[in-house]
């Protein structure tokens, strides 16, 4: 029996993308695999991680409990789609260079979405804020001391 | 770490979505997927045809209902707030009507998952997979709420009493979508509390308690020590029994997560903590 597939446009980063998908896709395979947008990682696969988080409508959300297909209304920022216009690094991604905010990297990008939607919501967090923002997402390398600090020099160099 | 093959359906209304589900006997609702891809993914579940609820438009719906349009007793003589099948969690708890007429929905919800995770879930969704370790359903059952579901033979009301029948089981029938949740409305002088402990802030609890306390009425809600979410009756039992009380009536289970006897101290302390919060708020009232 083959699979069915269906027609699914996506809207990732502004940038429209054709892909005939079987609806079972994850989102984040059809970004990494079908779009090659491998920024967006890929961890646990079932929402705990935070690895995969990438923005829909602005909103955090996980692309691994997301279907390509349930995807269509949407627009979708990944982690490629945080740099200034210019390509340079945005203000949350500097802010991770400056501080020292990851080692290995995997669990980065999930970080960079979240830290960004968090700030727009709040843009001047306290020291207990900028902890909670960032307690949905695992790290298992920097012991989020400095992950910390980047959303509070994030914020700065946001104001 | 992949779904198995399914077929997939977005209808845009609701009488063509339980079309779809009366016609395929293995076939399951999509929300939020916060439950539902995990499952998938670990092949815990691969039914045959997914029906995706989630391009009907009106199912998003969050209101008050005033005493006055609660006449009919349906809605309990305070009115409520109904919460419609696409509302996600994140946006139930930002509701401020929610805050002020039933307090307890937003105090449990900020307990629900992670920020990310309440973007996506829906709060109905979580009612109707019945977890006895969530914190939605405890709170529908201790609130004396209830179900609107659509079915091929129409709508049809589900008291939480009647909702919750096992682990992950409710009582909808399998062609049928839950609609909405309605929580009644916070009485005048009643007062609520909700408290939990889980191993990390935003995991399913070891143990959650959701306290309701009007006037000599004293009930408590427990998440996680059974199969069911489960209320006690505590109204008259003194301050220092109330542990012990509630336990006569609790069977807290031995898991890799937690020992029967952590869970039971569990039990004794959140018992104590959630009334005396609810009834310091009945006070303030
Ligand atoms: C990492 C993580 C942590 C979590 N922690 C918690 C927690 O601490 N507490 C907690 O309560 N939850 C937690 N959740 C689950 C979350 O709250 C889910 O959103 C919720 O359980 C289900 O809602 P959903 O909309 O995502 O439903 P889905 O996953 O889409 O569906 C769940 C089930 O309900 C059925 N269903 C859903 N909506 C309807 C409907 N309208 N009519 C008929 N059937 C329907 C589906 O068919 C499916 O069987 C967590 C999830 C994750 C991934
Ligand atoms: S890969 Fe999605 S949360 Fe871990
Ligand atoms: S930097 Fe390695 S997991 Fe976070």
């Amino acid at each position: 029996m083959s699979e069915e597939l269906h027609d699914v446009r996506l809207t990732v980063n502004g940038a429209t993308h054709e892909i005939r998908v079987p609806a079972r896709r994850l989102l984040s395979d059809a970004l990494r695999h079908d779009l090659r947008l491998t920024g967006t990682h890929v961890g646990c696969e079932h929402g705990v991680c935070g690895a995969c988080t990438i923005l829909v409508d602005g909103e955090p959300m996980r692309s691994c409990l997301m279907f390509a297909v349930s995807a269509v209304d949407h627009e979708i920022t990944t982690v490629e789609g945080l740099t200034n216009p210019d390509g340079s690094l945005g203000p949350v991604q500097q802010a991770f260079a400056e501080c020292h905010g990851l080692q290995c990297g995997f669990c980065t990008p999930g970080f960079l979405t979240t830290i960004t939607a968090g700030l727009r919501e709040n843009p001047a967090p306290t020291h207990e804020e900028a902890r909670d923002m960032i307690s949905g997402n695992l790290c298992r390398c920097t012991g989020y001391q400095n992950i910390v600090k980047a959303v509070e020099r994030a914020a700065e160099l946001s104001s | 770490m992949k779904p198995a093959p399914f077929a997939y359906r977005r209808p845009g209304t609701l009488a063509e979505a339980v079309s779809v589900l009366a016609g395929e006997p293995d076939a399951k609702v999509l929300a939020g997927g916060q439950s539902l891809v995990p499952l998938l993914s670990m092949r815990l579940a691969s039914p045959a045809t997914l029906v995706d609820i989630n391009a009907i438009t009106g199912l998003d719906v969050i209101e008050t209902i005033d005493a006055n349009d609660a006449v009919d007793g349906q809605y309990g003589e305070h009115g409520g707030v109904r919460v419609g099948a696409l509302a996600r969690h994140a946006a139930v708890l930002a509701s401020p009507d929610v805050r002020r007429v039933q307090p307890l929905v937003s105090m449990a919800l900020q307990h629900v998952a992670h920020a990310t995770i309440r973007n996506r879930g829906t709060t109905v969704g979580s009612i109707v997979h019945a977890d006895a370790a969530a914190e939605m359903p405890v709170v529908l059952r201790l609130l004396g709420g209830s179900v609107e579901v659509e079915g091929p033979a129409g709508r049809r009301t589900i008291p939480a009493s009647e909702l919750f029948l096992g682990p992950l089981q409710s009582s909808l029938a399998h062609d049928e979508i839950a609609v909405s949740a309605y929580f009644p409305a916070l009485a005048p002088g009643a007062g609520v509390a909700f408290d939990e402990i889980a191993r990390r802030h935003g995991d399913y609890a070891l143990v959650g308690a959701a306290a309701h306390v009007d006037g000599e009425s004293v009930r408590v809600g427990y998440l996680s020590v059974g199969d069911v979410p489960t209320v006690v009756d505590l109204s008259g039992v003194a301050d220092d029994d109330l542990g012990e009380a509630a336990l006569a009536h609790l069977d807290p289970p031995d898991d890799i997560h937690a020992t029967a006897d952590y869970r039971a101290q569990l039990v004794r302390v959140l018992t104590t903590r959630v009334v005396r919060s609810a009834r310091d708020m009945a006070e303030d009232a």
